[in-house]
């Protein structure tokens, strides 16, 4: 081994450690192209090396989990011969670099996710962060991530139906673009992302491959940012929607004509990661000729064109017998499409360049034996000064009406219409609730049902507690998904973190872990699958544990979907759920006083599911008019977007012990507030009781106003709080 | 009596101008961009979306599509035709209806709930609206502010080929009421013979008062289709 040799793997992201497994495995020196596929697919992005031990935790099966972790995305029975494909995926770093580029490839990716499972994407959600929106920097960020996120989902007819928007300083830096993506296919058409048979063909389909996004799960997914993230633009891949669209269209073709042994997209790491995880999926070898491949320019080298991320490309295992009719079908769609390989015995992936093997390599070295880490970890000395900072000791507000108009028009909890407009929540006709809702509802066409999906995850819960953090991610978005009426059926994630070498992110990391495995034990909704975003932070400053959770839930009567605005005069207002003194992390304390300190609201997961489960049963027995969830800003911020949703006023009147600011902006877990006809208020009752969730009845719906004791505020006045914030901001 | 829509590369409305016009009891196919007959259609739909990905000018490449020129064959022989959103830009384009689709003011691609008032019912695509119905329609579009020269436009509306336009919740002009700065409101025109309609606002994305906007207006409008289709 050459000094040389070890400075090259390093440039790469490789250790010596590392180094020296791949010089083990092969019994030589890796050739260059060898290293550089070994660089990428055990990046930290590609490999999880660093959180595999702890997503092994994590509850993934279940009655209704056709297919969890490993494939492409989760898959879940919906019914009717029906499953439901989904999966929420990170753009981070790209974003951050070139946000209109880094986002919309972000979507790219994420679609070719569902696409490679064989089912037709039906909707995406986007959950962005965001550093302070008062800096013209993460206005530009802003705009341009959306701008990418409207450019792409609206060329390809998939609609953007939800999703969330949040800031906070930590993100100034390294901000979040995460994307979630649901597909609907036939049970019985499921494709395997692996390579089988020998003999048989493999071919690489849709656009042709560049220089672009070289590097990109190395050099700027598994690494942390600083000075230099500038000149890490080149390693963002661009994208091109109309490719991706026909690359949709030829692929279901495909597969409906039974002419697929196995799919894979390209993503991360490229050809190398679709040629090395078919073959070591299953279990054979592999021959690609790397001439076949379609190139951008003809000088690439071998390195480039098997770590190239260039998008809108699909790997595709066919028989002989049925090459010609793949062929046909790609080009009727006008989709580029070459044989650049076949299917071989044993376990190599032998690749040739120019008439020389440039790499010979045991496929599952790359794909599946990668390294794993068990990095130290840390609870780390200075959460302790954060928690005992309470909120306790902050002035008591003048004007509780003032205070509540503050928190509406807080970028956090404001109407985020300037964003959703820009995407088209419209195409394939299905969507019963778009942006702007608790869950997003999309009927499942030819059934009477539909799909609920929500995403979540707060960060300053995170930062404060990273386990009850990781369980509220999973809390919240089923509360969400439960206001609509919806039952639950599984989660994905995606896991935003600073740098696991640091003792104290990796502690944060497995905690946050361990909260959302609790939950989802609790509230019996597996993971099936996700990802990883490790290296957010920015010149040594680490985001907020940011553990995103994507919610799928299951309305099997699609009519009787709940919405959050009230919308009848005389309806009767209930609390469902109890308000304890939580104040510690709340969107209050940070928009009044910027203040984060304190512990998390507690959560009671066996409240938590005895709540989701009343919300459905209220749903399902058409007792309700409106459901929704309680979190950032709590009964207050609830209560106003539920007038502002139904344009209607309300009279309300709590009985507490509680300090009246404590009472209206408390983030107490495990709440809702519904809305039912007078005459269904004891029915709600029984209903609660029967539960075993607190129920209390609070007021009245009507008026143009929104009064209790402390404040009489015209809805008309909520509204414009509510709504100005973005366009204001963004004007 | 079937109802033929148009499929680009990189149409995206298409099934939805399927299912819409299924919905109203029709019967609709696609017909591929390639193909160089209409295979019977009554009444033909270029329907929305980004054909061929539109880098170019919106429209300016499906124009050349072998389907389109039967599509021109059809129009000039009376058949009712209809350019929903890129099929407006398409038929632009190709010449069968006056005036273009640049980007909208603001610049910004829009999704959102629009008022449209119909101004004149002579063309079939609006023989079941009254002159001055109030429509609720969603538009979802970033090239939709339609232009064209004063010459043109005082022709067009002297001959009521001024079809459909933006106004507010109350059924007045309004610059707050026009999303993208189109010319004086303008949100749909017909040619001058009335049998071709070429709109930005999206009538088949309203046709389920429990999905979407929430609103069933669109039907009018593809359910005048319908009944020229079957004359």
């Amino acid at each position: 081994m050459t000094v040389t040799l070890i400075e090259r793997a390093s440039a790469l992201g490789l250790t010596k450690d590392e180094l020296d497994t791949i010089v083990k495995t092969l019994g030589r020196d890796p050739s260059p192209a060898e290293l550089a596929m070994y660089a990428a697919m055990w990046s930290e992005h590609c490999s999880y090396k660093s959180s595999k031990v702890h997503l092994k935790t994590l509850p993934t099966t279940g009655p209704k989990i056709v297919m969890g972790p490993g494939e492409n995305a989760g898959v879940v029975d919906i019914g009717d011969g029906l499953v439901a494909v989904f999966k929420l995926e990170s753009h981070n770093h790209p974003s951050a670099v070139e946000p209109v580029q880094g986002a919309a490839t972000g979507v790219g990716g994420i679609v070719r996710d569902i696409l490679a499972t064989g089912a037709r994407p039906v909707a995406l959600l986007d959950p962005l962060r965001f550093g302070d929106p008062s800096e013209w920097r993460q206005r530009h960020l802003l705009g341009g991530v959306v701008a990418g996120i409207g450019q792409y989902g609206n060329s390809i007819g998939i609609p953007t139906v939800g999703g969330e928007i949040k800031f906070d300083p930590c993100y100034a830096g390294n901000p979040l673009v995460n994307v979630m993506c649901i597909g609907i296919m036939r049970k019985d058409l499921i494709a395997r992302a692996r390579a089988q048979g020998e003999g048989n063909v493999a071919i690489l389909y849709g656009a042709k491959t560049g220089r672009d996004g070289i590097g990109g799960v190395s050099v700027l997914a598994s690494r942390p940012f600083d000075a230099e993230a500038e000149a890490k633009r080149p390693s963002v891949q661009v994208g091109d929607p109309f490719s991706e669209k026909v690359a949709i269209e030829a692929t279901l073709e495909l597969l409906e004509q039974g002419l697929i042994v196995g799919v894979q997209d390209l993503g991360g790491a490229g050809f190398c990661c679709a040629t090395s995880e078919t073959a070591s999926r299953g279990g054979v070898g592999m021959e690609v000729d790397l001439d076949a491949v379609l190139l951008r320019e003809p000088d690439m080298e071998p390195f480039e064109i098997l770590t190239s991320e260039s998008q809108e490309r699909m790997f595709a295992i066919v028989k002989p017998e049925d090459v010609e009719r793949v062929l046909a079908v790609c080009e009727r769609w006008g989709v580029d499409a070459m044989i650049v390989g076949r299917v071989t015995g044993g376990d190599r992936l032998v690749v040739t360049h120019r008439g020389e093997v440039v790499a010979d390599v045991p496929a599952r070295s790359l794909a599946d034996d990668g390294p794993t880490y068990h990095r130290p970890m840390e609870r780390p000395d200075w959460i302790d000064a954060l928690r005992a900072n309470d909120p306790s000791s902050l002035p008591v507000p003048k004007d509780l009406g003032e205070a509540l108009l503050t928190v509406l028009g807080a970028p956090n909890v404001c109407d985020k219409s300037w964003a959703w407009e820009q995407y088209d929540f419209l195409v394939q006709h299905n969507t019963l609730q778009g942006p702007g809702g608790d869950g997003a509802v999309v009927r499942v066409e030819g059934t009477g049902k539909a799909l609920v999906v929500a995403t979540d995850g707060n960060g300053r819960y995170g930062q404060l507690d990273p386990r009850l953090g990781g369980r509220h991610a999973v809390a919240e978005s089923a509360r969400n998904v439960a206001c609509t009426g919806a039952r639950l059926l599984a989660i994905t994630n995606c896991l935003n973190f600073g740098n696991p070498e640091r003792a104290d992110v990796m502690w944060q990391f497995a905690e946050a872990v361990a909260g959302m495995g609790e939950a989802c034990l609790a509230l019996e909704t597996p993971v099936t699958g996700g990802n990883v975003s490790f290296y957010n932070e920015t010149d040594g400053t680490s985001i907020h544990p940011t553990p995103i959770v994507g919610m799928l839930g299951i309305l099997e009567d699609a009519g009787i979907h709940v919405g959050i605005g009230f919308n009848s005069a005389g309806d009767a207002i209930v609390v469902l759920g109890e308000t304890f003194d939580e104040l510690g992390g709340s969107e209050y304390a940070w928009a009044v006083h910027r203040h984060i300190g304190g512990v998390p609201p507690a959560l009671d997961l066996r409240r938590e599911t005895a709540l989701c489960d009343l919300l459905a049963t209220l749903a399902e027995r058409r007792l309700i008019s409106s459901a929704h969830d309680c979190s950032e800003g709590g009964l207050a911020v609830t209560i106003a977007e539920s007038c502002i949703a139904g344009d209607i006023g309300a009279r309300v009147t709590i009985e507490s012990g509680l300090a009246p600011h404590v009472l209206w902006f408390s983030e107490s877990a495990s709440r809702a507030v519904v809305s039912c006809p007078p005459d269904r208020l004891d029915e709600v009752r029984a209903a609660a009781a029967a539960a075993g969730v607190p129920f209390a009845h609070i007021g009245t719906v009507g008026g143009v106003t929104l009064a209790c004791g402390e404040f009489d505020l015209p809805v008309t006045g909520l509204r414009a709080a509510w709504n100005r914030t973005l366009p204001d901001l963004l004007a | 009596m079937k109802i033929g829509v148009i499929q680009f590369p990189g149409s995206l409305d298409d099934r939805d101008a399927v299912w819409a016009f299924e919905r109203l009891g029709a019967r609709a196919e696609l017909i591929w961009h390639g193909d160089h007959d209409l295979r019977g259609a009554d009444a033909i739909v270029v329907p929305g979306g980004f054909s061929y990905g539109d880098y170019l000018r919106c429209g300016a490449i499906a124009r050349f599509a072998p389907v389109m020129e039967q599509v021109a064959e059809f129009a000039r022989r009376g058949g009712v035709v209809i350019g929903i959103c890129n099929g407006f830009q398409v038929l632009c384009e190709a010449g069968l209806l006056p005036g273009a689709l640049v980007r909208n003011e603001g610049l910004k691609y829009r999704c959102v709930p629009v008022t449209l008032r119909v101004e004149s019912n002579r063309s079939p695509h609006l023989s079941q609206a009254n002159v001055g119905d109030l429509l609720r329609i969603p538009i979802k579009h970033g090239e939709g502010r339609y232009v064209a020269d004063p010459g043109t436009l005082a022709r067009m509306d002297a001959n009521g080929q001024i079809a459909l336009r933006y106004v507010d919740a109350r059924g007045e002009r309004a610059p707050e009421a026009n999303p993208n700065g189109s010319t004086d409101d303008i949100a749909g025109v017909t040619n001058e013979a009335g049998n071709v309609l070429g709109m930005m606002p999206h009538p088949e994305h309203a046709v389920d008062e429990t999905a979407g906007i929430r609103s069933a207006d669109g039907a009018v409008i593809l359910g005048s289709i319908v009944k020229a289709a079957v004359r």
